[in-house]
């Protein structure tokens, strides 16, 4: 018993409502289109099937942000991975590794579970559960800890930012 | 009662706010463990929990015989989002005001 809580510690659960069907938020997460206009704005590659590719790329904001701030070079690829399950538009399982930064890369692949539920029609439950077990170092950027030195405010700035743009048609971070 | 209603209702209590510091501690955790310490009966845990939940700001999953329980800062993401965009539309009109005002002098 007490194992499994300390493995579930290091789980981070994210959950909100969206007015929009299932296939509008699966296609917000999927899409490179969409990627592009919350959160942190990178376009996102999916080769939605076990086995695929998942790959999220820098902008040209982000590399310009970073030098500001004095930071290294950004590299391309900036989040790699690979979907190990996808039922569209209700459940995207897929492995996660950050590339932005060294240390949250050494701690390799974490795991990423979306879930789209229609609670009553045009309206979705959308929950995001980011196993992160071992990766105590992604667990603080994700969790929106490291905001205040530019690293933004993790998944819960992208979710609500993405019921943003679903819900009005523009975002806050992105135009 | 609106989202932004249930999540400042939940969070108008001291109970409340100490489930939710408990699990910003240390997120994932069964009511036995969130009730230790607490001079309240199991009862009335689950009460506050329950209203925690509604707000969305506990989102609880099943591990097994056990029932965690995560805290969900989304909710109050979305306040704080929706709040600091219209703080800034209102500078931005409070400008465009002014300008208006500034040009409605210079042709009088």
């Amino acid at each position: 018993m007490t194992t499994d809580t300390e493995t579930m510690v290091t789980t981070q659960v994210y959950r909100v409502y969206i007015k929009a069907s299932p296939q509008a938020v699966w296609d917000a997460i999927t899409r490179p289109e969409w990627t592009q206009r919350y959160g942190y704005g990178a376009p996102v590659e999916y080769d939605l099937r076990p086995g695929g590719r998942y790959r999220a790329f820098s902008t040209e904001e982000m590399k310009a942000a970073r030098a500001e701030m004095g930071g290294g070079p950004v590299p391309d690829v900036i989040v790699d991975g690979e979907v190990l399950e996808a039922d569209p538009p209700h459940r995207l399982v897929q492995s996660w590794r950050m590339l932005m930064d060294p240390q949250s890369t050494a701690e390799g692949f974490t795991r990423l579970i979306y879930e789209i539920a229609e609670t009553r029609p045009g309206v979705s439950k959308l929950t995001l559960t980011h196993e992160l077990e071992g990766a105590p170092r992604l667990a603080t950027f994700v969790g929106g800890d490291m905001e205040s030195i530019g690293a933004g405010g993790g998944w819960a700035e992208v979710l609500s930012d993405l019921k943003t743009l679903l819900e009005t048609g523009s975002s806050f971070h992105g135009e | 009662m609106t989202d932004d209603d249930r999540v400042f209702k939940a969070l108008a209590d001291p109970t409340r706010r100490l489930l939710l510091d408990r699990l910003f501690e240390r997120d994932g955790r069964t009511l036995t463990d969130l009730e230790a310490g607490l001079e309240m009966t199991r009862f009335g845990v689950m009460k506050h929990l329950r209203v925690l939940e509604d707000a969305d700001l506990v989102v609880t999953r099943r591990s097994g015989r056990e029932k965690l329980h995560f805290l969900n800062p989304v909710p109050i993401r979305l306040i704080h989002d929706r709040w600091i965009d219209k703080y800034r539309e209102r500078q931005v009109s409070a400008l465009a005001d002014l300008k208006h005002e500034l040009e409605k002098e210079d042709s009088a």
